[in-house]
């Protein structure tokens, strides 16, 4: 039978169509418009081209950030995917310690962000939290307040306690889902517990690790709230990443055209990490054997 | 090569079993030789892998010794018993290649990589997959999954025994009988004992020289294919094998006869005896393809009214009546037989078995 063709289809897309435009479409159409325009008052505009995307581009200030931010990610995936793995892999897999476990485990991600943020600061406060006065106790010098490296470490600490659970549990739903006869087939062919790790349990955690690179990739590339809170960006420019610069840029100079420019180059560079990310996480399982 | 022995082996899957349902497996005692091919039957859930799990070493019986050649390896892991298992469901390592997936269990004992080579090749060859040794072992037929996962297991040189946990359920229909002949040949080639776990009846009966039917963790009956047909030694082997099952007459005894809704079947005097003597619900039980339609009542006749009529190709299947019992007689088809009609049957003494309280009076 010919299948029919004619433009009816159209109207059954409508409805999402508009959605999208509504929430993503129309707000990024904005985001353009005043990227190519010098606001000076109400209903006072210049067209100014790609000014403001040469400007924004050649600001040492953005170089900064942007390095901050991409040790600052890179990190969080090299601890957090491999420590959420190993967690999963040591967490009771039935009865009553492996609802307690998942609860105790979960409970970070229950805290909202700023909050993140405000426990961090006590806790590592060198003179009265707990970690700090530990660390100096130990005998180093630590004060995240005032050194650069300090800093920039309790943030990533702050991270990877936050978001390694939901690395973890992402894992373990994975492991769950593998059936037992893997495990049984495995132990029958005499596979060492790399063995099983590497040909069983890694092979089949590939899509929920793809699901966790991308969101900690992304979310961590956007982090604001809780260096915000902990630090403010400081000591000097040590924890400014790019979420911080871009509002300073927004709402405290508020440069609406550089701003909109850089929201359009964060966007991008963000899309494509992901994409360059999902796309290795494809092709590392179809090219492992040939 | 082994021979299989379970003394008095036991399991539970709770940690303090009391009463029987308890038990996945209850105490049982069984020899398998070596080189044979033996099926484990019986419905799901009456403890077929359990039992198979505990002779590959996946499980440790609650109670009693698994002995292999003699040696008691009750305690040995799975690695160091030379089993392999096949699975219900293929498991295969898919980021790998056939190749690769054939020469794990090899890799993983440190076989040197030219003798792995050899083995890999020369069990390709047998289960035909030589041609996609190079292939990823992702994405391939259910039944090439089987083959390889079977495979594995016949790579090891020194593998004694292969179990197999309804190795055929995946498997399409029309590849079914393929697989089911290349372990048959594979079992004659390399003479390695052949457990085969079931609920196919047919699956069981041409595949082994010797079945096992087990009901609710209980081995019923151990018998070659022929036994367990002719000679039921419980109402359970009686029913579940054949098609139709064996017909189960509720019956009370007298002088050498067993008496059917007040109808007598003639059987031996010592028979009758020995039921009286066994006690229990006393049952009739004759297969249906040996119920013996007579043209006129005699003294060892019964007399029936025929309800149904089957047609089944070559034979049909006359469901009768027997005062309230029912009565399955399977009829050549030339053996004019219609509804309603009344007709009499003879059930031969030689092919008629009493059972006290479900088994058999010998």
């Amino acid at each position: 039978m010919e299948k029919p063709t004619n433009n009816r289809a159209w109207l059954l897309v409508l409805p999402v169509l508009l959605v999208v435009a509504f929430s993503a479409v129309i707000p990024l159409m904005t985001v353009v418009n005043y990227s190519v325009q010098d606001i000076l008052g109400p209903e006072q505009h210049v067209f100014v081209g790609t000014e403001w995307f040469r400007k924004v581009l050649r600001d040492p200030e953005l170089h900064g950030a942007l390095r901050r931010q991409l040790g600052f990610s890179l990190a969080v995936l090299a601890i957090e995917i491999p420590l959420g793995i190993a967690l999963a892999l040591v967490l009771p897999m039935r009865g009553r310690a492996a609802s307690v476990s998942l609860v105790v485990l979960a409970l970070p991600l229950l805290i909202p962000w700023n909050v993140v943020g405000t426990i961090w600061q006590i806790f590592a406060r060198g003179d009265i939290g707990l970690l700090g006065v530990a660390i100096n106790g130990l005998g180093l010098k630590y004060n995240y307040t005032a050194d650069a490296l300090d800093a920039w470490l309790t943030v990533l600490a702050m991270d990877v306690w936050h978001w390694t659970p939901l690395v973890a549990l992402l894992c373990y739903a994975g492991l769950r889902a593998i059936p037992e006869p893997f495990y049984q087939a495995a132990r029958i062919d005499g596979a060492s517990a790399w063995a099983t790790f590497r040909y069983i349990q890694l092979p089949r955690l590939r899509g929920v690790l793809t699901i966790a690179v991308l969101l900690r990739f992304m979310d961590s590339f956007m982090i604001y709230t809780e260096p915000f809170v902990l630090t403010g960006g400081g000591p000097g420019n040590a924890t400014t990443f790019l979420s911080q610069y871009l509002t300073r840029l927004a709402v405290g100079q508020f440069d609406l055209g550089p701003a909109a420019a850089f929201s359009l180059i964060y966007f991008l560079v963000v899309l494509l990490f992901s994409y360059v990310f999902y796309t290795a996480m494809q092709h590392a399982g179809r090219s492992e054997a040939r | 090569m082994a021979r299989i022995e379970l003394r008095g082996v036991a399991h539970a899957y709770g940690p303090s079993p009391t009463s029987d349902e308890d038990w996945a497996v209850l105490p049982l005692e069984l020899i398998w030789q070596d080189g044979g091919a033996y099926a484990l039957l019986g419905p799901s859930g009456c403890g077929k892998t359990t039992l198979l799990n505990i002779i590959s070493g996946l499980l440790r019986p609650t109670r009693g010794q698994v002995l292999i050649n003699g040696v008691d390896v009750t305690a040995a892991p799975p690695q160091e018993r030379n089993i392999a298992q096949v699975f219900q469901f293929p498991v295969i390592y898919d980021t790998m290649t056939v190749a690769e997936n054939l020469a794990f269990p090899l890799r993983n004992r440190g076989v040197s990589r030219a003798e792995t080579q050899a083995r890999v090749e020369e069990v390709a060859g047998l289960l035909e997959l030589t041609a996609d040794l190079r292939r990823r072992a992702s994405g391939l037929s259910a039944d090439m999954r089987q083959r390889i996962s079977l495979g594995r297991g016949l790579v090891r040189k020194d593998v004694a025994a292969i179990l197999l946990d309804e190795p055929l359920t995946v498997i399409d229909p029309h590849v079914k009988w393929l697989l089911r002949r290349k372990l048959k040949q594979v079992h004659e080639s390399l003479k390695v004992t052949l457990v085969y776990v079931t609920h196919d009846q047919v699956e069981a009966l041409t595949l082994a020289d010797q079945v096992v039917v087990m009901n609710q963790g209980r081995v019923v009956q151990a018998g070659t294919p022929q036994e367990l047909f002719e000679r039921p030694a419980d109402t359970f082997v009686g029913y579940f094998i054949g098609s139709p099952g064996m017909n189960l007459l509720p019956c009370s005894v007298e002088e050498g006869a067993a008496v059917v809704e007040g109808q007598r079947v003639p059987l031996p005097p010592e028979v009758c005896a020995r039921a009286k003597a066994d006690g229990g619900e006393l049952r009739l039980g004759i297969r249906p393809e040996f119920v013996r339609r007579v043209s006129e009542g005699t003294a060892s006749s019964v007399r029936v009214e025929v309800a149904q009529v089957e047609e089944l190709g070559r034979y049909r299947i006359a469901t009768a009546r027997l005062g309230a019992q029912v009565v399955k007689v399977r009829l050549p088809e030339e053996e004019r037989v219609a509804a309603g009609e009344s007709c009499w049957l003879e059930f031969p003494a030689r092919w008629t078995t009493l059972y006290a309280g479900g088994r058999a009076v010998s």
